[in-house]
Parts: structure tokens; sequence; C-alpha cells
């Protein structure tokens, strides 16, 4: 075991613990069990708000899959991660004050509950709940899985002990904690996870000795790799330009995002949060992804994109250093699951039972209820992640996509198109998670765009349609009573 | 009025013009990123200029437009973005 390397990391596990009790106690003193729990009382300042959302949205593939794939495709990966840029100032812009005011309006906790105030429609609230259950549910263990195996490849523990280790390192604190110690918890995984990019990124470029230097030996290796179009010219335009929705707009349509834009005290720490928000994600982006093709020169030949990212910290960096820089993914992994988590969680609790089990729950039966399914959900996650069924790996891969082509427009048109309704709504879930799913299994990437652009456009005008058809039935109605 | 919310409500006005400044900053950065990565970076290879020891597509399209849209946002929302009261009982006493 390589201890150098193990205590920056254990140290820090340490230090999201101590978050979590202390956020703990804010639920003792709170008056809204629920509100505290699942939203951290709607208290989140400019900074808190700005890293929660970069942490929740830079995941593994931020850190682990991304560096690797840039090593692969050279500068034209580095340009489509890019479009994640977008993600720092536009989910809060559009969604924005409006979400806000409609939200505390509405006294909602969770992304369903004001859809639910918003289409008055039990249908909508059972497909939304169904589908942040299923995908999220999914998308959480394979994040597991990842955290599992970074512990593992720096530690030498076996991938049992090391889900173990993460499982329990991340359902404690979001037990006991709730919304509030992952808000914070997320600000120092946040935080983590910018300083270990930049070391990481100017100890690789001292490494191949100065940019360059790095860049010559590239286009001495293949110039496609400084070029636009990937290693083997296969990028194109189109390609790229399509992962705009994917990773740039359609943000606004993840739940485990939207969740957090009802989350801040007021619009002083949402102008912040934009500004803050849209440089520290740019910065990880730009650098993470720069890294990998910066490590090109310097460790050549690595066949496994996903070990690019640790092998080079360890290679560039003294072993107590690159310690520190690997709980950067450690970091981004485990704000991703805890958001997850307490998502579900929170549909589980305040979107079904409160709705259609037991709605005159009492306060207390309300908080052994959270703590309780929080708990089992982290367990089955577990069990999940010991040896992952076929069913969840499959799901987890239309999680990304199928969650923002069954939100984004209810959201979105939700707030701003008054004649949006619940059958809008509903079609448009059906008709975006549907088509995405079939996309991806006959027809993956059609026309040279990415899979998801045709399933959102497709969605859009399904809600427009169901409005629009949906409004006649309401007023023929009216009209006959 | 549509479920309780007001559409005489001033600050949903704001909060519009708000989200429609979002998505021209969008819509800048798309034009920005996409007109220097492909318009410069389509050269032959040997033919590129480099700044910084980086491409000048690749400077200008994702360094370049890093910066550009940092500076875009904060003059946004530090010119553009009105402070509004989000709770509707402290809304008489602001």
């Amino acid at each position: 075991m390589n201890w150098a390397v193990i205590i920056p990391l254990l140290l820090f596990l340490v230090i999201i613990f101590i978050i979590g009790f202390w956020a703990s106690t804010y639920l003792k003193s709170s008056s809204s069990f629920l509100q505290e729990y699942f939203l951290g009382g709607r208290q989140l300042g400019g900074f808190i708000l700005a890293m929660t959302m970069t942490a929740t949205y830079g995941s593994a593939s931020s850190f682990i899959g991304g560096p690797g794939a840039a090593y692969t495709q050279g500068l034209g990966w580095v340009l489509l991660s890019m479009a994640q840029l977008a993600t720092g100032y536009f989910v809060l812009m559009i969604l924005g004050k409006k979400f806000a005011i409609v939200t505390r309006k509405y006294k909602a906790i969770t992304l369903v509950d004001f859809l639910k105030e918003r289409y008055q429609s039990k249908w909508v609230v059972l497909l939304s709940a169904a589908s942040i259950i299923i995908f999220l549910f999914s998308a959480m263990a394979a994040q597991w899985v990842g955290g599992a195996r970074l512990i593992e490849s720096l530690t030498g523990l076996s991938y049992t002990s090391a889900l173990f280790i993460f499982a329990v390192s991340v359902l404690i604190y979001v037990i006991i904690g709730g919304f509030r110690a992952v808000a914070l918890t997320d600000a120092v995984q946040g935080t983590v996870m910018f300083f270990g990019t930049l070391i990481l990124l100017v100890a690789t470029i001292i490494a191949g000795g100065g940019i360059s230097n790095i860049v010559s030996d590239l286009t001495a290796e293949n110039p496609n790799l400084i070029t636009p179009y990937g290693f083997d010219g296969g990028l194109t335009p189109l390609y790229v330009s399509s992962f705009w929705i994917l990773v740039g707009v359609g943000v606004v349509g993840l739940p485990q995002i939207t969740v957090r834009a009802m989350s801040y005290k007021n619009a002083k720490s949402m102008h912040r949060a934009i500004i803050i928000g849209t440089i520290v994600i740019g910065f990880i982006m730009l650098g993470m992804h720069l890294i990998g093709v910066f490590a090109r020169p310097i460790l050549p030949g690595i066949e496994v994109g996903d070990t690019v990212m640790p092998l080079l910290a360890m290679e560039v960096l003294p072993a107590w250093l690159a310690g520190l820089v690997l709980a950067a993914p450690m970091a981004a992994i485990m704000s991703t699951v805890d958001s997850l988590l307490l998502l579900v969680s929170s549909a589980v609790v305040k979107d079904i039972y409160l709705n259609y089990i037991k709605p005159d729950a009492s306060n207390q039966t309300v908080k052994n209820m959270s703590f309780g399914v929080t708990t089992i959900l982290g367990v089955l996650v577990f069990l999940m992640a010991l040896s992952p069924p076929d069913l969840i790996i499959w799901l987890n891969l239309f999680s990304f996509g199928g969650l923002e082509a069954a939100f984004i427009w209810p959201v979105v048109m939700g707030l701003y198109w008054r004649t949006g309704n619940k059958y809008g709504a509903i079609s448009s879930m059906i008709v975006g998670v549907g088509s995405y799913i079939l996309f991806h299994l006959y027809f993956p990437n059609p026309f040279g765009v990415h899979t998801v652009v045709l399933p959102i456009i497709l969605s859009l005008v399904a809600f427009i349609v169901g409005s629009l058809v949906g409004k006649q039935r309401i007023t023929e109605s009216v009209k006959v009573a | 009025m549509k479920n309780g919310i007001s559409d005489k409500d001033p600050r949903f006005k704001i909060a519009q013009r708000e989200a429609w400044i979002g998505v021209i900053l969008v819509i800048i950065n798309f034009v920005w990123w996409f007109g220097f990565a492909y318009g410069m970076g389509s050269e032959s290879v040997e033919s590129y200029t480099y700044i910084f020891g980086l491409p000048a597509w690749f400077f200008f399209s994702c360094v370049g437009g890093f910066v550009l849209m940092v500076i875009l946002v904060i003059l946004a929302v530090k010119l553009l973005f009105k402070e509004v009261p989000f709770d509707d009982e402290t809304e008489g006493t602001r």
C-alpha cells in the first residue's frame, strides 16, 4: 500500500465527515424537517450554490473518463468538452428568479412538487417520480462502481472493501445531514476539484517541458491530435456541436441540477453563483481535458483511458501531492452520488409516500421515513454495485439523456408558456424518454448528431401539440359543464 | 392567473428578461466557439500559428472563449440583472 497517497485521501474523508455531523445539527433546530432535509432550508449562499451545482454536475466522467478520451482524441475532445462551459451560467439564468419565486409560492421541495402544482396531474407526478427513481438509481450505481474502482486502484484494496469504504463514507453524511450536508461537502469537494485540476495541470506542463514542447511532440506523433477533428478525423463539426445539447443547454432538465435552483437564499446568492459557477466549471473542464491531451507525450501507450489521470498524477507529482490531487476525482464522484441519493430518497418519501400513500403522516413519521428510505436506498445501491446487474448498466446509458428528454420541456415551458398543460407534459415525457431509448437501440447518432438531439426536439413538439390539443379538450369540457 | 402565478407580477418580467439574456449569451458562446475552432482549425496543420504554444484555433476558441464568457457573464450580472425579493411576505417591507 502506498501510504503517502492514502493519508491525504483519509484526511479528506475525515473533513467530509466533520462537515456532515455539523450540518446535522441544523436538522434538530429546524421547524420544517422536510424543507431542511431535502432543500437545506432554502438558505444556500452564492459560493455554496455555485460549488454544489458544479460538483454535482462534474462526475467521474469529468475526471476519469473525460481526460481518458482526450488522451486518445487530442485537442478535438477538449473542444467538445468546452460545451459544458454553458452549464455554468445557462441553468441558473434560464430557471432563474421565476423558478425560485414560483417554487416558493408552491412550497415545492422537489422538482416533482413543482410539476405537480403546475400541471395538477397525478400522472405527471407518477411519471416523473418513476423516471427519477429508475434513471438516477442506475446512474448512482454506475458512479459507485467508479468510486470503488478508483479506491481499489489507489490503495490496492479488494473491490469489495473499496466499495464498502466508499459506501460508508457517503451514506453516513447524507443520512444524518441531508441536503445541507450534501451542499456543504460539495463546496469542499468542488474546491478540491478546482485546486486538484490546477496543481495537476501545472505539474503536467512542467513535466512535458512546456506547452510548445508538448504540442510539437503531439504533432510529431499524429498531426490530427492538434486539429479539432480527433485523432482519426472522426469528430465532425456537427457531432461535436450536438454536445451543446447533451452537456450544455440540456442540463436544465437534470433533476439533480434543477433542485439546486430552488435552494438558494436570495437574488444576490444567485448572481454570485452564476459568476463563480462559470469560472469554476470552465476551468475544471478546460484544465482536466487539457491534462488528458498533455499526458500523451509524458506517458505514451496507455491502453485503458480511465487510468490516464491516476497514472499521470503518480508520475508527475510527489506522492503526498498526488494523494491530494487524486482526492479530486474522489470528490467528484462523492459529490454526484450524494446528491443523487438524496434526490431519489426525496422522490420516494415526498413525491410518492406523502402524496399518495399517507398524506397525513406526522412530522416524526416523515423524519423516520426519510432516514430509513435514504439508508435502504444506500444499502440497495451497495448491493447492486457489488456485481452490477446488466439492467442497471443498460439503464445507466440512458440516464443522462433520458432525464433531459423527460424534464427539459415540462420544466422550461411550464415556467414560461402559460398554455402548457398536463397533456403537453405527459406526452412530452413519454415521447422524450421513449424515443431516446428507441433511437439509442435502433438508430444511434442519427444524421451525425448525438442521439439525444432528436428526442429533445420530438419532446418539444409533443409538448406543444399535446398542450394545444389538450387545451381544446379542457375548453370543451368547460362548455359541456 | 394560472395556479396562483400572477402574470402581472413585475418580478416575472425581470425574470423573463434575464432568461433571454441567458439564451443570448449561450448563442454568443456557441458562435465564438464554433467560428474559431472550425474557421481556423480546418486549415492544414503545417499552416497553423501558435499562441502560448497552443494552436491558434484552440487558443481563441477554448481559452479565449472561456475568458470572454467569464467577462460577459460578469458584465451581464452586474449591469443587467436586478435583485428582487423571493418571498411574498417580504415583498411589501422592502
